[in-house]
């Protein structure tokens, strides 16, 4: 079967008014953008719901997109038919015959909107049920637990059947939940933290510190390629702000105070980055922190870093297990990348025993003791390097060499 | 000069032999190096990796290995699935008209214990996919089968086999395409092909530059030590002016593959019509002109029983045409061609053949040219004709 229509749902978005238009618009338009490759398709709005008409484009192209837009709980491809109870029993047999495995039990379950149609959704459920069972000899009722439940909608305007519902991203439209900044190492879990953030509907500009000479211009690369993986997910461009930490990050390892090293480091890079989200409207941070991971991230170290900034710090990956966050950065893509070898700033001068425990009162002198910290910290906004990075942009190894040799 | 020895070696493309020589001139750096020239080195190799996956469907940059060329590609194919497979048991079925880099990569793999299926092929030369798939035991672990064989240019039924394979479980399937890639089409993943190996100086591209094809599920075992390079299955500084070179020789060969086979089978047509006209002469492997067929299109093989083939190469060469005995890999050997013995040919007929191979350089005019001077070797050649009684 190669069905008329896919039905989108969105979660239930617990906003009303002026709010709930802000989203459905921002829905449609993401919609209109993931389906644009298809110029025969036709969109419609309903309350809660998108109706896209296919008119001949595949079904299963259309999907792969439809499973990447923020906002969609759920879609199912559907069969449209008139409103005669012959036309709904044989749609209903052509949507059951069309599953990939032909299942050993289900249910019909009838919605009848359209009152003026003759059964109501009881008598239907038979009328449907029964010729189904009729002609697909071995399948057997279960209204408990079935393996497939067909669903018919009777609509004033047509009658939709369909059975499978395909799971979509979920979350909020793009956009739809203000904006934050994004603290991209290059690692595994901040692209992870990332995408979570942009799928529940926060739009997210990155930071990147680099230590320029200690770290190679491969270790930017990487992160731009990050930024371009996360851009695809909703089509726009993504602001990658790329600040020089190379002086903060000398005076720091000079200090003498060797196990502090990292948490010093986390708190000037807090700092920079609240001053940069001033600058760019964000009322956020979000991190890749991920409980108890490493040193700077147990419970203790959270707290004596993150007192450095009023803003938020939303860490998406607070109480995920390393496999999970592992599997999530393959799904999106970005873990191959996450793993090429090149340092971070954050890998580099890493001591031997970093503290899992500092002292806030240590932490405060040792700062103190580096006599020109805030100049660094606002010399290093003000040249920071910010580059925007498109979903189509042309990678290094797109563009290398001349066009003619290959 | 009439260069009938394509299946031998092709003239490299002019665009490829600048490409080629720029990028000795600017990129020497190593592409492992930490500094930028190195950087810059090893990004046209991942862009040549890119471009390669383009032109093969559903095949993912990474899932391409490059190599020095087909003989390599087979070698770590054969012996790198072998020794990651041994546990899922020791038996591969392959065919007894593969190239030495398979057959003898097989032969050395049974004196390291492992039961080797070498089947035979039909008079055209090809294996069936019953007989693949007859083949097949529950100790079975890796099936290798070329797509053209490089002496008499019969096809063999890949996807057919492919498709078999798929109800068998996980039986790794290679496929040697050295002789078919720009000259066929070419479909990895409708014919569930495993490893497929190939190389660049059959397309136009310099020699020292090949490919071997890894399905995303496979692991290899490494057959060479060395720096870690091309995932470890391929180490040593990878040759990055003929990766680039080849990558575009490729890409040339197969976006013209489609004109290139259909103007191929017209002088295959028109050369095999020439060769009925001489009786001496008999057409070795099938008569199919066609996609789909079982002859490739750029392979034309003929024996002339009671004598000997490189008499016929070196009289041809006289008048500018050169050609092969054999394959050109082993045509120093004075023995009769082990493929066309395996086809089912007599001895007499399986020592007496000529390969001719053409390509994009010849039309009309020189298979015209080629069978003309055919017509008159062959009349030379009569009296001194030794037919074994």
């Amino acid at each position: 079967m190669n069905p008329d229509m896919i039905l989108i749902r969105f979660g239930e978005f617990t906003v009303k008014g002026k709010n709930r238009d802000r989203f459905d618009q921002r829905i449609m338009a993401k919609v209109k953008r993931a389906v644009s490759d298809f110029p025969r398709a036709e969109i419609t709005r309903a309350y809660g719901r998108i109706y896209i008409t296919l008119n001949g484009e595949p079904y299963e192209a259309m999907a792969v997109k439809l499973k990447s837009v923020f906002g969609i709980a759920s879609f199912s491809p559907i069969r449209r038919t008139v409103n005669e109870l012959e036309a709904i029993r044989s749609a209903a047999l052509d949507v059951m015959r069309a599953l990939p495995k032909q299942p050993d039990t289900f249910k019909v379950s009838v919605r009848r909107v359209d009152k003026g149609f003759p059964h109501d959704s009881q008598e239907m459920n038979h009328l449907v049920g029964g010729h189904v069972l009729r002609e697909l000899p071995g399948l057997k009722v279960n209204v408990r637990e079935p393996e497939v439940e067909l669903k018919v909608e009777i609509q004033p305007e047509g009658t939709y059947v369909f059975s499978s519902v395909v799971q979509g991203a979920g979350g909020y439209p793009h956009g739809t939940n203000g904006k934050a900044l994004l603290m991209l190492s290059g690692g595994i879990d901040s692209p992870v933290a990332g995408y979570l953030a942009m799928r529940q509907g926060l739009e997210i500009e990155a930071v990147h510190y680099h230590s320029y000479p200690f770290t190679s211009e491969q270790a930017k690369e990487k992160v731009i390629e990050l930024v371009r993986i996360l851009s695809q997910f909703t089509g726009s461009s993504i602001k990658l702000h790329l600040v020089s930490f190379t002086d903060i990050q000398t005076a720091i390892a000079q200090c003498d105070h060797n196990s502090l090293i990292i948490t010093l480091m986390r708190r000037s890079m807090l700092r920079i980055a609240e001053q940069l989200a001033g600058q760019r409207e964000a009322l956020g941070i979000v991190t890749g922190d991920s409980l108890g991971q490493v040193a700077s991230q147990t419970l203790s170290s959270m707290n004596v870093i993150g007192r450095t900034t009023e803003l938020p710090l939303l860490r998406p990956l607070i109480t995920m297990d390393k496999n999970e966050i592992i599997r999530i950065a393959r799904q999106i893509g970005t873990f191959e990348t996450s793993i090429l070898p090149y340092e971070d700033c954050c890998t580099l001068f890493v001591p031997k025993n970093p503290t899992t425990n500092p002292n806030l009162g240590i932490v405060e002198k040792a700062e103190e003791s580096i006599s020109n910290l805030d100049e660094m910290i606002l010399q290093a906004v003000a040249t920071v390097e910010t580059l925007t990075i498109r979903p189509d942009i042309r990678t290094a190894v797109e563009t290398a060499g001349q066009d003619d040799w290959f | 000069m009439y260069y009938f020895d394509h299946c031998a070696s092709t003239p490299p493309h002019g665009d490829v032999i600048r490409t080629m020589a720029e990028i000795m001139a600017k990129h020497y750096a190593n592409p492992s190096s930490l500094h930028r020239s190195g950087q810059e080195a090893r990004n046209l190799l991942e862009r040549s990796r890119s471009v390669i996956a383009g032109l093969f469907a559903g095949t993912e940059a990474n899932d391409w290995l490059f190599t020095s060329g087909g003989t390599e590609s087979n070698n770590i194919a054969i012996v790198g699935a072998a020794r990651s497979l041994a546990r899922n048991g020791k038996h591969i079925v392959t065919t007894a008209i593969e190239h030495p880099s398979v057959y003898d990569t097989c032969r050395q793999l049974e004196q390291e214990g492992w039961t080797v299926t070498y089947l035979r092929a039909d008079e055209t030369g090809v294996v069936s996919a019953d007989a693949v798939e007859a083949a097949l035991t529950d100790q079975t672990s890796l099936v290798s089968v070329m797509h053209v064989n490089n002496e008499v240019g019969s096809v063999q039924p890949i996807a057919d086999i492919g498709q078999r394979l798929k109800s068998r479980g996980n039986i790794v399937f290679h496929v040697d395409g050295v002789q078919s890639v720009g000259k066929l089409p070419i479909d990895l993943v409708g014919s569930r092909v495993d490893l497929f190996s190939a190389t660049a100086h059959k397309v136009g591209g310099p020699r020292g530059a090949g490919l071997l094809y890894i399905h995303p599920r496979l692991q290899l075992a490494q057959v060479y030590r060395g720096g870690g390079q091309e995932r470890g299955l391929r180490p040593g500084t990878e040759n990055v002016p003929a990766i680039v070179a080849a990558a575009k020789a490729f890409r040339l060969a197969i976006e013209s593959q489609p004109a290139r086979a259909e103007r191929m089978y017209a002088l295959r047509q028109r050369l095999i019509a020439c060769l009925d006209g001489i009786p001496e002469l008999m057409l070795n492997g099938s008569r199919d002109t066609g996609i789909g067929g079982k002859a490739a299109p750029n392979i034309v093989h003929f024996s002339y029983p009671g004598m000997k083939p490189e008499v016929i190469v070196h009289m041809l060469e006289q008048h500018e045409i050169l050609t092969s005995t054999k394959s050109a890999c082993s045509s120093k050997s004075d023995e009769p061609s082990r493929v066309l013995l395996e086809m089912g040919l007599p001895r007499e007929r399986a020592s007496s053949g000529v390969r001719v191979s053409f390509g994009d350089e010849h039309g009309d005019a020189e298979i015209e040219w080629l069978c003309s001077t055919l017509e008159m070797v062959v009349q030379k050649l009569k009296p001194l004709e030794r037919r074994e009684d």
